[in-house]
């Protein structure tokens, strides 16, 4: 009962002076909304981020023959992959950046990824209109190709191109596929390349030096199996130099990603709780004017039987009610802003409850700590010379 | 010296009546640094349940200092203090706090009211301290206030009231918590005579139904309203002595 009308007296107190309350609440609500913005987008990227490696497929291991000492891998070194247990499909990919594809009069830089009709199963890759490549293209040493969205827009932005012919370094290539759009993500846009068979390729570029070799697991669960059986290969192969490769898989990729967006996020609340700090300044500068004004209540309320206790109950509960308003109104714009950039600047946000509620307990926090000395100095005054003060 | 022979017959033959406030050989010293200032000294004064008593003085005189050391605002320096049999000597701040909240009730010459809450949590106040139960609260409140013939304006802001009306808020919140005494420093001071003699009239009254009441004022006239004046200058006692006994040897003019 006494701490309900301690409230109620609080608030009274508050009401009676709005705008300097709501100035005081200002930076409370600057804090905590940037706060809510930050981890919100933080929160927001590190999902997408998730969600796009996810869908690159969890059963993926991926190797890279990382030193140009020695030579990359060979078919031979495939077929044996392939009959490692874990293991449903190997691709081999020969990727070559900054190639010109001509068209007509039209040409434009791409990367040409070069592989076999697995590599599309295991990259969950598919085609909007046309075909994928078969296996008869790698046989027959085909001079086909399935091109990205990107390349539609540069060379066919009026026509259908399956069918039409591209010159990829003076091979003309014929169209037979073109692939689903898949959106820019993480390693670069996915609809800015051309396929071609990896046997053509290799004559192509002259070269028959696979870094690259993608691996489907049968499983999620057999995904690790297969990377320990894949490890011990090829550090047989490379006689246990391991800094000649690198095998990985998705799950490790989903760490690295979630880590980076996790320590940029802890940075940017750094940069909030800085905000917040200031903003719990300007309670306690306030709540120390608001002491030395209401001297005289003090007095009166002292003299009425208001104990230390009573007294510094009442300038907490203030400065903690502030403060709690300030979170409250701090999340509501914090939303608001978030939403903003989201359909603004189209990213991704995800504003959950847990952050929601860290950011209430906080302000509450801010409140009592830089209330506790501006409180315990108003609770500290002798009653007559509060009754005296003019 | 002849008054105060009186009034000690006079207290002999009542000693079987409760003593409110019995103070011995009371001094205060203020304390500057290294300057030290004697306020009160020796003061011996005791008050019995249902007296109405006037403390006068001229300013400077050491009545502020008794009043606060009565209403237990302030501690004393040198001996006794017993209000309502407790003694009052040693206590710390919070027990001060206390027994001015159980035992006074203050009314102030300025009335002290909070501007911000309105009249009837103004009278709330001391039995939200007390940690009254909220309905109790109220309805205790919404008496004493009906009493001083208030019940009209129990949302109205103390600034909305004139003086007359305030001190009897003030009034309403001294009597609220049913006090041992009630401590009413000037309550005239900042009133007309016309007003002012109201509220004296309802002090009366109050003293009628058995509150022990303590008045401090500088005016003699004023003083009369009580049943007896106790005189302070430099810090000391100079005269205790019954009004109807003054009246009786012609001190003053009925």
């Amino acid at each position: 009962m006494r701490r309900l009308m301690l409230f109620k007296m609080a608030f009274t107190s508050i009401a009676s002076n709005k705008i300097r309350t709501f100035l005081t609440m200002l930076g409370i609500i600057i804090g905590i909304s940037s706060v809510i913005t930050l981890v919100g987008l933080g929160e927001g990227t590190k999902k997408k981020v998730q969600e796009q490696i996810e869908s690159l497929g969890t059963n993926l291991i991926t190797v890279n023959i990382t030193s140009r000492r020695t030579k990359g891998l060979s078919d031979e070194d495939i077929e044996l992959i392939k009959t490692k247990p874990g293991i449903k499909n190997v691709a081999p990919l020969l990727n070559q950046n900054g190639i010109i594809v001509k068209s007509g009069t039209k040409t434009y830089s791409t990367t040409v990824e070069a592989s076999t009709p697995e590599y599309f199963g295991i990259r969950k890759l598919e085609v909007e209109s046309g075909r994928k490549l078969e296996k008869d293209d790698i046989e027959s040493r085909g001079t086909v190709a399935v091109i990205g969205q990107d390349i539609v827009i540069e060379l066919f932005p009026l026509q259908n191109p399956i069918g039409q012919s591209i010159n990829i370094q003076g091979v003309d290539f014929t169209i037979v596929g073109v692939l689903k759009s898949q959106g820019s993500s993480v390693g670069g846009s996915g609809d800015d390349r051309v396929i071609i068979p990896i046997t053509t390729a290799k004559r192509l570029f002259k070269t028959d030096e696979v870094r690259t070799i993608y691996i489907e697991g049968t499983s999620r669960d057999d995904t690790q199996l297969a990377r320990g059986y894949l490890e011990l290969y090829f550090n047989n192969r490379f006689k246990g130099d391991t800094s000649q490769y690198r095998v990985f898989d998705q799950t490790s990729l989903l760490e690295t990603a979630t880590k980076t967006t996790e320590s940029m996020t802890l940075m940017l609340m750094g940069i909030a709780a800085i905000s917040l700090l200031v903003g719990g300044i300007g309670i306690m500068n306030i709540m120390l004017v608001a002491v030395i004004e209401r001297t005289r209540e003090i007095g009166i309320r002292k003299a009425m039987g208001a104990k230390r206790r009573d007294i510094m109950i009442q300038f907490l509960i203030e400065s903690s009610t502030v403060s709690l308003m300030g979170g409250v109104f701090g999340v509501i714009s914090g939303y608001i802003l978030a939403n903003f950039l989201k359909s603004m600047l189209n990213m991704s946000v995800y504003i959950s409850f847990n952050v929601v509620l860290f950011a209430v307990v906080f302000s509450i926090f801010v409140g009592i700590f830089f209330g506790i000395y501006p409180a315990s100095r108003a609770s500290k005054l002798n009653p007559i010379d509060a009754l005296r003060y003019e | 010296m002849d008054q105060v022979e009186h009034h000690k017959d006079r207290g002999d033959l009542m000693d079987n009546k409760e003593k409110v406030i019995i103070m011995n050989n009371v001094g205060k010293v203020y304390s500057t640094g290294k300057n030290k200032y004697r306020a009160l000294n020796g003061v011996n004064l005791e008050i019995e349940k249902g007296e109405f008593v006037a403390i006068v003085g001229p300013s400077g005189a050491g009545k502020s200092t008794l009043m606060n050391l009565i209403g237990c605002l302030d501690t004393l320096t040198e001996g006794e203090y017993y209000l309502d049999g407790i003694s009052i000597g040693n206590m710390k701040d919070n027990q001060l706090a206390e027994i001015r909240n159980r035992k006074i009730g203050f009314i102030f010459q300025t009335y002290n009211l909070i501007n911000k809450l309105n009249v009837l949590e103004n009278v709330e106040l001391p039995l939200i301290y007390m940690g009254t139960p909220i309905n109790e609260t109220r309805k205790r409140a919404i008496s004493a206030l009906q009493k001083l013939g208030l019940e009209s304006h129990l949302r109205h802001k103390p600034t909305e009231l004139s003086g007359g009306q305030m001190q009897r808020v003030a009034i309403a919140r001294a009597i609220v918590t049913n006090p041992e005494i009630i401590l009413a420093d000037e309550p005239t001071g900042a009133l007309d005579s016309k007003t002012g003699l109201e509220v004296l009239n309802i002090l009366k009254d109050l003293n009628k139904e058995g509150n022990t009441i303590v008045l401090i004022t500088h005016d003699m006239n004023i003083a009369l309203n009580a049943k007896r004046i106790i005189t302070v200058k430099d810090g000391v006692i100079v005269s205790d002595s019954y009004v109807e006994n003054l009246k009786e040897v012609g001190v003053c003019e009925d």
